[in-house]
């Protein structure tokens, strides 16, 4: 199978004078290693400069609000039947009356976690969730963290605060922007 | 002034020159490794990471100094300090410069004028492989052992080569003295122009005398941990490593000694006339010799480059390769180009050392043109 064009023929024929003082090859050797010298150099100084994220990256976990700043989650569940790796779990409650400024619909997530060590970033939550509520940011990592009381997310570092809404594909699915 | 105190200054500045370079091929070596595998190196102590040989250095101080229970103690610790010393001393007898004038005396740009100049070069190389030995040997760790014996049979065989590579040098010099063999190659009469087997030879052993890439056998990790050295921490590791550049050093600058004219460079006489004509006997002779030692630095710092330049071209040999290329090619082409250089000095020919590569080219030539490559099956469909 030829994987690429760059396959070299062996060629196990004895060798001539020439390739056995090995000079000339030695020489080409020092030619081609020289030529790296002056190249361009792909090394990027990490904090200073910043590659930009691929188109398709998939990051931190954000739970969105609606334009009136209403929680968009009614706690389904689909999310977390959706995830591979198990690591979404959601406690639902019901909407007392006088709580239609906090949530969109009469259910939502009362407890909403994220196991960040068992999360594979793969998307499907995005993808199953009918309510465009959750949504893998394209332009945040998840923190690193060195506790294990840290890996749960819970809705406190999940929800958007509504004057640092995240500029996700929102509308991507509802048309509605952010 | 005293002349031992004259003397006793320029010591201790070439060795402090010897220091200073050698600290700096560190950051060099990583550098160059950098540029040349497309990364850029060390850049973050300092500007261009130019503080880092001395955060390295102050690492290696720090870092746990541990000598295994069944070492011999003493032989442990003598190893590193002898392969350093006696790196130290080869560079004492190189001539970097003309001379200064200073008042009425002339001072030589050289620690000690001896008249068997490159005789101590090898006296002091040769010890060099008692370090690595005794290093290896006190460690009392089989795979030290095996690497300080692959150093010690590699030094010994390729400095007979080395030897006789030089002897063709001394035939045309009439002269052991390095100051004698410089001022030889006075005017362009560099001797890589009528030596260049000599040149070649004396090169390859120079690169396996430094125990450098191709000829890094005796610290060759896949096979023996890390070779003589694998017992060795903090900085006695650091003073078998630093030897290696100080080592560098001064291969270098006997090459260019021996081969590149030392402090000569073509145009010198009409540089130090017109010097002395414009600003008097004294100081334009100064100068002129203070140009003639940057042009020294210079073919040095080259060598170091070319040294380092290699190591990230070339893999290395395996065992075999290494002592047949020694004893079968190197020794045998050395023989050949004494030979040669001793015929053209009797019959008055001094290139008459080409003829033999001449030859090669020639068999060379007619070899690949006479061998059409069998035509290459596909090995795989």
């Amino acid at each position: 199978m030829k994987l690429t064009n760059r396959a070299k023929q062996i060629d196990n024929s004895p060798m001539t004078v020439a390739e056995r003082l090995y000079i000339p090859a030695i020489a080409t050797g020092l030619g081609i290693t020289i030529k790296h010298f002056f190249k361009k150099k792909a090394t990027i100084n990490y904090p200073e400069e910043q590659r930009p994220f691929s188109s398709i990256f998939r990051g931190l976990h954000v739970l969105k609000r609606d334009e009136q700043g209403r929680e968009r989650c009614t706690a389904c569940g689909l999310c977390a039947v959706a995830c591979p790796a198990e690591a979404i779990s959601m406690t639902a409650a019901e909407r007392k009356p006088g709580e239609e400024k906090l949530y969109r619909e009469e259910k939502y997530a009362a407890v909403y976690e994220i196991n960040m060590l068992r999360c594979i970033f793969c998307g499907l939550c995005e993808e199953a969730c009918p309510k465009a509520a959750i949504f893998l940011q394209p332009d945040k990592i998840a923190p690193a963290f060195v506790d294990r009381e840290q890996v749960i997310f819970g809705k406190d570092r999940l929800v958007e605060k509504m004057d640092d809404r995240a500029t996700t594909g929102i509308q991507k699915y509802t048309g509605v922007k952010s | 002034m005293d002349p031992l105190i004259v003397n006793a200054l320029i010591i201790l500045s070439i060795f402090g020159i010897t220091l200073l370079i050698a600290t700096y091929s560190t950051w060099a070596e990583r550098k160059v490794a950098g540029y040349i595998q497309d990364r850029l190196g060390p850049n973050r102590a300092g500007w261009g990471g130019l503080m880092q040989p001395l955060a390295d250095a102050g690492k290696m101080f720090f870092k746990e100094d541990f000598i295994p229970a069944h070492a011999n103690k003493w032989l442990f610790i003598f190893g590193p300090s002898l392969a350093m010393l006696t790196a130290c001393m080869a560079s004492a007898v190189i001539p970097f410069g003309d001379s200064f004038i200073v008042g009425e005396n002339i001072v030589l740009v050289q620690a000690i004028e001896v008249n068997i100049g490159i005789l101590y070069v090898f006296g002091v190389v040769s010890l060099g492989v008692y370090g690595l030995m005794i290093g290896g040997w006190a460690s009392n760790n089989k795979f030290s052992l095996l690497g300080a014996v692959r150093a010690a049979s590699q030094n010994i065989s390729y400095e007979l080569a080395m030897g006789l590579s030089i002897i063709a040098i001394i035939l045309m010099s009439g002269s052991l003295s390095l100051r004698t063999i410089v001022e030889g190659q006075h005017g362009g009469n560099w001797n890589i122009l009528y030596q260049p087997l000599g040149f070649i030879i004396f090169l390859t052993c120079a690169f396996a005398e430094c125990n450098r890439t191709p000829f890094d056998l005796p610290e060759c990790e896949t096979e023996l941990i890390g070779g003589y050295h694998t017992e060795y921490s903090s900085m006695k590791l650091g003073f078998y490593l630093f030897a290696e550049y100080i080592n560098m050093f001064a291969s270098s600058a006997v090459t260019a000694c021996l081969f590149f004219g030392g402090f000569n460079y073509p145009g010198m006489d009409a540089v130090q006339n017109q010097l002395i004509s414009s600003l008097g006997e004294a100081t334009g002779h100064n100068i002129a010799t203070a140009i003639g030692i940057a042009v020294m630095f210079a073919k040095i710092l080259f060598g170091i480059f070319f040294f380092m330049w290699v190591r990230w071209t070339l893999p290395r040999f395996r065992y075999d390769q290494l002592m047949n290329l020694g004893w079968k090619g190197l020794i045998p082409a050395a023989i050949l180009n004494v030979i040669l250089t001793g015929a053209g000095i009797l019959l008055e020919m001094r290139w008459l050392s080409w003829v033999a590569v001449l030859i090669v080219i020639a068999i060379a030539v007619i070899q690949a043109s006479a061998s059409q490559k069998k035509e290459l099956r596909a090995q795989r469909a």
